[in-house]
C-alpha cells in the first residue's frame, strides 16, 4: 500500500499516516508505568471484599514492619488532607449524591472500594503488606437490584439521603397516552441492557511526584484531560493551581473511562503530598474490573404506536438504571438515562412521546463515562420497535424508516425527546449502507436459507451521535468542565511549526488531523509540523479528549489558529519585501505572490527576520509569530448521524450469533483523514458488538463481581469478529468554518442497535425476539424455547 | 523475612546479561524493571491478552506466564531487539500506513505474534491470520487494520502483493 505523501500540501481529506504512531509499533511508546525516577515509591490499595460492609478499625501494625514497607495510609489519613468528592448535579433539581472520600473511611459501598493503602520500595512488597493489613469489617445488606432499590422499603446506602433514587427525570412532548391508545397498532418491548466495563488494555496509571520544597505537584498520569485533572488536584489538595503539573504520556485506551476521577488516583497524589516523594500506582487486571469506572445497567419497556399508513405517531419510554453507590466525579452518572430518553426516536418524525429515567443507588461498581453514554440504549430501543412496527405493518424495515424518518424540510427541528439537530443526514445514509451492502440480495439469501433451515439475520439501524458538548449542558451544572478548545501555532526559527493543543489523542489520530489542518493553513507539509498535547502546564487551556470532541472542537481552533498565523506571517512579508499583505500568500514552505505563485521568500528566511533581525525592518513593526485560538460550541452539541447494517446467522440448537458481514455508513461532517475516521468506525463497532454479545459484569446478590479476570470476562477476539465496510456522507457541519463532526462513538452506539435488530430478524420466524444484553447462547436458547412454548 | 533471589545469564535482544533477580518475578517485570526494556507491556498477568508476547528460543511466549529464573540460559528477543533487527520493518510499515495501531498498548505483541506467523511463509487466508491473533486483545482497533496489515505483508514477501 502506498501512503500518500503526507509532506505535500491539501492533506486535509486525505488518508495520512499517523506521524506519532511508528514509535509506538517500534516498542518505544512511553506510557504512564514506563517511566519511573529517583527514590519513587509504590502503592498497593487495601480494597473491601464485600459489597456492602462498615468499617470498625484498621490494625496495620503487622504489616508495617514488613520489607520495603515505608508507611500504612488509611482512608482517615489521605480525609485529612484531601477533601471528598461530592457529585451533585446543580441543573438537576431532586438530584442527591453522598460525600465520597477518595479512600472509604467509615463504611465500605461497593466490592474493590479502596479503603487503605501501603506505600513501598516495589509494588510487588506493597502486595505483600496489603494482605497483613487487618480491617474489622461488619458485613452490611448489599442493595444490589435496580427494582429493589427502589422500592421504598429498600435499606437507604447512603441514611442521610433517606432512600436509593438518585435522580428521576421525564420529558413530554404531546400526549403520548392519548397517541398510544389512538393508534392503529402498537408494539412494544421489554430492554435489559448488562452492566459492563471499558477494558483499556493500560490499566489506569499515575506518577504523582510532590516537591517539598518548591511545594509543586507533577503528575504523569493516563487520563484523557490534564486540564481537569490539574483542577482536581489543586482544590482536593489545596494547592496552588499554577503549582500542580499534570502531563498524560502515551494512553493505552480511554474510552470515556479515562475522563473519570478515580479516588485512587487522587489518594495517590495525596500520599506522595504526604511523603514529599515520588509514588507510582498502575491498576491492575483485577483492580481494573473492580474498581473502574462501568457502565450501562439499564432497564426498559418501550412501547410505539403506528397509524393505519404505517406513520409512527407516539412513543413511550421508560429507563431505569443503577449507578453504584455514589454518581461519579466530576460529571456525575445521570447522562446515561438523560441521554437515553433524549436520543430516543430521534431520527423520526413522531409527535407524541412520554420517558421517564429513574436512577438507583446500589452496591455494584460507580458507573461513569464510556463511549456513547446511554446514547446506544436510545437508539436501540428505538431501532428495535421500529423493526416490529415494520414486520406488524408488514412494510419492508428499510421502506419503513424511509417513510418515518424527518423530512429534508422539516429542519432545523427537534425531535420528540429533546434532541436539537440543524439537519441530519437520514435518507442519503440509509440509501448508502443499503447499495453497500446489497441489502436486496442479503434478504434473498435469508429465505434461501431459511428454506434450509438457516436463521439468518439482516438489518439496518440508524443512529445519532450528539458529539462535541458545549457549554449549554455543564456550564449550569456546577462542574468544572471545560467545553472549549484551544490551539497555539508557533512558526520556529528553523520555519517550522509548532502547534500546542489542548486536545489529547489516545490513539484516534486527532493530533494528525490538527497537524493537516494547520498545514493546509499554512502551506506546509507535515514533515514541517510538531505537535505538543498533554501537559497541563504549556498547552491553552480546554476539555481533552470525551464526547467526539477533537477534531470538531480541536479542529477548529487549530484552523483558526492556523489562519490568523498565516495573516500575520503575510503582515511581516509584506512589510520586508515592502508591498501590501493581500498580494502574497503561503504555499510550499514559501511566501509567494498570490496572482503569480512566484516565491518570494521562504518561512525560514522571514523567522530570521523576524526573530533575529528586527533591525532591518521599518519602525513600528512587532513581529507577532505565535498564536491562540480557540473554540467553544454555542449550540448544546454537535449532531452527527448514520446508518448501520448487519448480517447475522443464529445456530437455534446452540444459541451461538455468528457474524457474516457489517457495513457502516457515517456522516461526521468534514472527514478530514479517511484513515482516522474508518479507523473510529470500526474500532467502535467491534466494542460495540463486544457489548452486546459478549462483555458482562456479573454480580451475585451479596455484591461480589464473579467475572472479576480476562479469562472469565469474554471480549471480542480477532477470530470471531467481521470484516467491516464503510461508506461516508460528508454534509459540512455550518458552526464551523472546518465543518467536521464527532466521529468517536458513532461506531459503539450503531453497532449495539444494529445487532439487537439482526439477531431478532433472525429470530422473528420463530416467534422469539432477544430481551436481554449480552445476548448468551442461552438467552438465545431461553427466548427460542418460550416462544415455542 | 528477605525476598529470595537468584542469579540468572540469558541473552536479551543479542546481549549477555546476568542479572540477580527475585525468584517471584515474572520475565516482563524483570524485562521492564530490571532492564528497562518498556516495550512488552502488561495488561492481564493472566495469559490471555497477549500484551507482554516476547520470542524465547526462536518462539512467542507470554511474557507474563513465565518467570525471570526459567529464562536462566535462554535467548529472548522483545519489541525493541526485533525492531532494531530490521526482519520485521516491512511489516511495521504496513501498520503504520494503515494506521493498525491506536492506542499502541497492544501492538508490540501483535507484531510478534503476526512475525512469526508471516516466518512459517506463504500466504494465509484472512482466516488463518485472523485465528492466529486471536490469543491477542486490541481493544481500538477492531483487529481488520492489523489482519490487512500482515496479508499485506505476507503478499509482498510472496511477491504476488500490490507493488508499492
Amino acid at each position: 500500500m502506498s501512503p500518500p505523501d503526507g509532506n505535500a500540501e491539501g492533506l486535509v481529506g486525505k488518508p495520512v499516516a499517523r506521524p506519532n504512531v511508528r514509535r509506538l509499533i517500534h516498542g518505544q511508546g512511553r506510557y504512564t508505568d514506563d517511566i519511573s525516577v529517583p527514590h519513587m515509591l509504590h502503592v498497593a490499595f487495601v480494597r473491601s471484599p464485600y459489597g456492602h460492609a462498615r468499617i470498625n478499625g484498621i490494625d496495620s501494625s503487622m504489616a508495617e514492619g514488613m520489607p520495603g514497607v515505608v508507611r500504612i495510609v488509611t482512608g482517615a489519613d489521605v480525609a485529612a488532607i484531601c477533601k471528598p468528592m461530592i457529585a451533585v448535579a446543580e441543573h438537576r433539581p431532586g438530584h442527591k449524591s453522598a460525600p465520597q472520600n477518595m479512600l472509604a473511611v467509615d463504611k465500605a459501598c461497593y466490592q474493590g472500594e479502596p479503603v487503605a493503602a501501603v506505600v513501598a520500595t516495589s509494588r510487588a512488597e506493597a502486595e505483600d503488606a496489603v494482605d497483613m493489613v487487618m480491617v474489622d469489617w461488619e458485613d452490611l445488606p448489599a442493595v444490589m437490584d435496580i427494582m429493589e432499590a427502589l422500592d421504598p422499603s429498600s435499606t437507604p446506602i447512603h441514611p442521610e439521603l433517606v432512600d436509593n433514587l438518585c435522580f428521576q427525570h421525564s420529558t413530554d412532548t404531546g400526549d403520548a397516552a392519548a397517541a398510544l391508545a389512538a393508534a392503529a397498532f402498537t408494539v412494544e418491548h421489554e430492554f435489559e441492557f448488562g452492566r459492563h466495563t471499558a477494558v483499556t488494555l493500560e490499566g489506569r496509571a499515575i506518577l504523582a511526584d510532590w516537591d517539598p520544597v518548591e511545594e509543586r505537584l507533577t503528575v504523569h498520569q493516563s487520563h484523557q484531560s490534564p486540564y481537569q485533572m490539574q483542577d482536581v488536584y489543586a482544590r482536593h489538595l489545596d494547592i496552588p493551581e499554577h503549582k500542580v503539573q499534570v502531563i498524560t504520556p502515551d494512553i493505552g485506551g480511554g474510552f470515556g473511562l479515562k475522563i473519570n476521577v478515580h479516588g485512587e488516583e487522587v489518594a495517590v497524589a495525596a500520599i506522595s503530598k504526604m511523603l514529599g516523594k515520588p509514588v507510582k500506582y498502575t491498576a491492575d487486571r483485577l483492580e481494573s474490573f473492580l474498581a473502574d469506572c462501568q457502565t450501562r445497567d439499564h432497564l426498559g419497556s418501550a412501547k410505539m404506536g403506528v397509524d393505519s399508513d404505517g406513520r409512527i405517531t407516539s412513543m413511550d419510554f421508560d429507563n431505569t438504571l443503577s449507578v453504584g453507590p455514589y454518581t461519579a466525579y466530576i460529571r456525575f452518572g445521570l447522562a446515561e438515562g438523560m441521554m437515553a430518553i433524549t436520543c430516543a426516536a430521534a431520527p423520526y418524525a413522531l409527535t407524541d412521546y412520554h420517558a421517564r429515567t429513574r436512577v438507583a443507588y446500589v452496591n455494584k461498581g460507580i458507573v461513569g463515562m464510556f463511549r456513547g453514554v446511554g446514547v446506544p440504549i436510545g437508539c436501540a430501543v428505538t431501532e428495535v420497535l421500529v423493526d416490529q412496527a415494520a414486520a406488524k405493518a408488514e412494510i419492508d424495515p428499510v421502506d419503513f424508516r424511509r417513510l418515518n424518518y424527518h423530512k429534508e424540510e422539516d429542519y432545523p427541528l427537534t425531535s420528540v425527546g429533546g434532541y436539537a439537530a440543524k439537519h441530519m443526514s437520514l435518507q442519503q445514509c440509509l440509501d448508502a449502507c443499503v447499495d453497500l451492502m446489497d441489502y436486496k440480495s442479503l434478504r434473498a439469501e435469508q429465505a434461501k436459507a431459511r428454506d434450509n433451515n438457516v436463521y439468518r439475520g439482516v438489518a439496518v439501524a440508524t443512529f445519532v451521535e450528539a458529539a462535541a458538548f458545549g457549554p449549554v449542558y455543564y456550564g449550569p451544572s456546577g462542574a468544572r468542565v471545560s467545553t472549549q478548545d484551544g490551539c497555539t501555532v508557533k512558526l520556529e526559527p528553523s520555519g517550522v511549526v509548532r502547534c500546542l493543543t489542548s486536545v489529547t489523542d489516545q490513539g484516534q489520530g486527532t493530533l494528525t488531523g490538527i497537524a493537516q489542518i494547520v498545514g493546509d493553513q499554512l502551506g506546509i507539509g507535515m514533515d514541517r509540523i510538531d505537535i505538543i498535547a498533554g501537559d497541563s502546564a504549556t498547552t491553552p487551556y480546554g476539555g481533552g479528549a470525551w464526547a467526539s470532541r477533537g477534531m470538531a472542537m480541536g479542529g477548529e481552533a487549530a484552523l483558526q489558529a492556523g489562519k490568523a498565523l498565516k495573516a500575520n506571517i503575510l503582515d511581516l512579508a509584506a512589510s520586508i519585501l515592502q508591498t501590501s499583505a493581500d498580494t502574497l500568500t503561503l504555499g510550499g514552505g514559501e511566501i509567494r505572490d498570490a496572482s503569480t505563485g512566484e516565491a518570494r521568500m521562504d518561512l525560514e528566511e522571514l523567522a530570521k527576520v523576524g526573530y533575529f533581525r528586527q533591525d532591518t525592518l521599518p519602525a513600528g513593526v512587532q513581529p507577532e509569530l505565535m498564536v491562540t485560538r480557540h473554540h467553544v460550541p454555542n449550540t448544546p452539541y454537535y449532531v452527527a448521524n448514520g446508518v448501520q447494517g448487519a448480517h447475522v446467522e443464529v445456530d437455534i440448537e446452540t444459541g451461538f450469533i455468528k457474524l457474516l458481514g457489517w457495513w457502516a455508513t457515517d456522516d461526521c461532517g468534514r472527514v478530514v483523514n479517511p484513515l482516522m475516521v474508518d479507523e473510529q468506525i470500526r474500532g467502535g463497532i467491534i466494542q460495540g458488538i463486544g457489548n452486546t454479545l459478549y462483555e458482562h459484569s456479573q454480580y451475585d446478590e451479596n455484591g461480589q463481581l464473579m467475572n472479576a479476570s480476562l479469562a472469565d470476562y469474554l471480549l471480542p477476539m480477532a477470530g470471531e469478529m467481521p470484516d467491516i465496510r464503510i461508506a461516508h456522507v460528508e454534509t459540512p457541519i455550518g458552526a464551523t468554518e472546518l465543518g467536521a463532526n464527532g466521529i468517536g462513538e458513532a461506531g459503539t452506539i450503531g453497532a449495539i442497535a444494529a445487532l439487537w435488530c439482526a439477531v431478532n430478524d433472525a429470530l422473528r420466524p420463530l416467534g422469539a425476539q432477544v430481551t436481554k444484553q449480552p445476548f448468551t447462547p442461552e438467552h438465545i436458547l431461553d427466548v427460542i424455547g418460550k416462544a415455542r412454548g | 523475612m528477605t525476598e529470595e533471589t537468584t542469579e540468572i545469564s540469558l541473552t536479551v535482544n543479542g546481549e549477555a546479561v546476568t542479572h540477580t533477580v527475585p525468584v517471584r518475578r515474572h520475565l516482563v517485570d524483570f524485562l521492564r524493571i530490571d532492564l528497562n526494556l518498556t516495550g512488552s507491556h502488561l495488561a492481564c498477568e493472566h495469559g490471555v491478552c497477549g500484551a507482554c508476547t516476547v520470542r524465547v528460543n526462536g518462539a512467542v511466549a507470554r511474557g507474563c506466564l513465565m518467570l525471570a529464573v526459567q529464562a536462566d540460559g535462554a535467548d529472548v528477543v522483545t519489541i525493541e531487539g526485533l525492531s532494531r533487527s530490521g526482519e520485521v520493518a516491512d511489516l511495521q510499515m504496513e501498520f503504520e500506513t494503515r494506521n493498525a495501531a491506536q492506542c499502541g498498548f497492544c501492538t508490540p505483541g501483535m507484531v510478534l505474534t503476526s512475525a512469526e506467523l508471516l516466518a512459517a511463509g506463504g500466504v494465509p487466508s484472512r482466516e488463518v491470520i485472523r485465528d492466529h491473533l486471536s490469543g491477542n486483545l486490541c481493544r481500538c482497533t477492531g483487529y481488520q487494520a492489523i489482519v490487512d496489515a500482515v496479508e499485506a505483508t505476507a503478499k509482498s514477501r510472496a511477491g504476488t502483493g500490490d507493488s508499492p
